[in-house]
């Protein structure tokens, strides 16, 4: 069977992918991550009176700090089937890369397993994040002085 | 392919995990497990306790012990064949380890019917074992990483099933193996193996028809291994512009052990173990009934590698049929 008829046999059984439904869904997750992350700040801001600063450090503990555990419970890859960027892009994306990853290496000890697969799926996010830090700082330094 | 006169199935057993344990052959399995750790500490455990489990329940079958085994053949997905050989280093019988991604089963049903119709093994054993986390961690991401997954996934199916097989006559016997050639069409995607794997059981099955100078009508059943509700309809359309008329005999195993529409397993079942637990708990109770005369078994097998997928290569597949008839003489 030749390659362009298989090619065009396959194309019919490819299924819908529903990208619009995922993405408002995405919207909709994210804007509700907003939502609990900015509840968090007032939180802590008026009922904790903490300064502005520590309070925003605070909510993206807390952020963590959820998302390990509902990691750890099995429940978060349950929901980020259902909410994909909307969780994803936020810092408990980060966060459940972390929390997986080294979930997955417990088995071969607190070196090799967790130690050396923790940053497995982090790894590239860290690598560019620091790649593109270092190419803004400079571009930052050569046109406005710093 | 390869035709046997001689080899019947003795014994035979199937295991399956929780996800297994509420589809539609829930009632058809050995053993089930509640727990994806089988009371083991790791999931790679976990899928050698279900091999050992497997294959000490169809050695019992039969009274028989692993020492009347002149020979064991098994494979699984993981690297280095880990669970078939941690298995295999306790049983002190020679062991061959396969690997045809989740075309294994029929590949080690086919060798150990080699072995006993040539009458270089009185007695062989053959198995295969997949276990969805061992499954997720090697060929995608930790179990726990919330990423969202394409509708064309397969959900791995946790499971083993082993078989015996001898010239002494039962109800089943092996008639004939047709190995496959790998059929590579430029497909590159992993996340939708059903896909890249139906022109792999389109080439097998049409090869096995003219070879054996059969057609459709002749089987009871055509099942294939693990394509999916995609790859499914695929082969399907394959078969339909060649002129072949199968819609009522084909099936396929990865469709047969969940409930799709209600279980979360995405477009269907994969893994070694989808066509060896289907086989073992339903397919051959079916012949062993009556219920059907000849079944064909294909099972599909995408020999994709991680690395290849990320240097931008595509999925080599593979099919491998196995013919099964109801023997009258038993």
């Amino acid at each position: 069977m030749d390659q362009k008829r298989l090619e065009e046999t396959a194309k019919k059984h490819v299924p819908n992918q529903h990208k619009g439904k995922n993405a408002l869904i995405a919207f909709m997750s994210g804007g509700i991550m907003g939502l609990i992350g900015q509840a968090l700040v007032t939180f802590y801001t008026q009922v904790c009176s903490m300064d502005e600063k520590t309070a925003l450090s605070m909510m993206v503990v807390t952020v963590i700090i959820v998302t390990a555990l509902s990691t750890g419970l099995g429940v978060y890859d349950k929901l980020a089937q259902i909410c994909g960027a909307g969780l994803f892009i936020p810092i408990s994306g980060f966060a459940n890369s972390l929390t997986s990853s080294a979930l997955e290496g417990k088995s071969e000890g607190l070196i090799y397993g967790i130690g050396t697969n923790m940053f497995k799926l982090a790894g590239s996010v860290l690598t560019y994040g620091i790649v593109s830090a270092f190419f803004f700082g400079a571009l930052r330094f050569l046109f406005f002085g710093g | 392919m390869v035709t046997f006169q001689n080899v019947y199935v003795n014994a035979r057993a199937a295991v399956a995990g929780p996800q297994e344990a509420k589809g539609p052959l829930k009632d058809l399995f050995d053993k089930t497990y509640d727990d994806p750790y089988c009371n083991e500490k790791s999931f790679e455990k976990a899928e050698q306790a279900m091999v050992y489990d497997a294959c000490d329940m169809a050695l019992r079958k039969q009274n028989l012990h692993l020492s009347d085994m002149d020979v064991i053949i098994g494979g699984d997905l993981i690297n280095q064949l880990t669970s078939s050989h941690y298995f295999a280093r306790d049983t002190h019988v020679p062991f061959i380890g396969m690997y045809g991604a989740c075309a294994t089963s029929s590949l080690v049903i086919g060798q150990a019917a080699i072995w006993v119709e040539h009458h270089l093994a009185t007695r062989a054993m053959a198995f295969t074992s997949s276990h969805v986390a061992t499954a997720e961690r090697q060929f995608r991401y930790p179990n726990e990483y919330g990423v969202q997954k394409k509708e064309t996934t397969t959900s791995t199916v946790t499971g083993a099933g082993a078989l015996v097989v001898s010239h002494q006559k039962s109800n089943v016997r092996i008639a004939a193996f047709t190995p496959g050639k790998i059929v590579d069409w430029n497909h590159s995607d992993a996340n939708d193996m059903g896909m890249a794997m139906a022109p792999a059981a389109y080439d097998t099955l049409t090869r096995h028809l003219k070879e054996s100078q059969t057609s459709i009508e002749d089987y009871d059943m055509i099942v294939t291994g693990d394509l999916s509700k995609i790859g499914f309809s695929f082969l399907m359309d394959l078969l339909y512009q060649e002129g072949y008329d199968a819609h009522n005999r084909l099936h396929d195993c990865g469709l047969m052990i969940y409930n799709t529409s209600e279980q979360d397993v995405f477009c269907g079942g994969s893994g070694c173990a989808c066509s060896m637990c289907v086989s073992m708990a339903s397919l051959l109770t079916k012949l062993e009934q009556g219920e059907a005369n000849r079944i064909m078994v294909i099972a599909t097998g995408a020999l994709l590698s991680p690395v290849a997928i990320q240097q931008k290569d595509s999925i080599p597949c593979i099919a491998h049929a196995i013919v099964y008839e109801r023997s009258e003489q038993s």
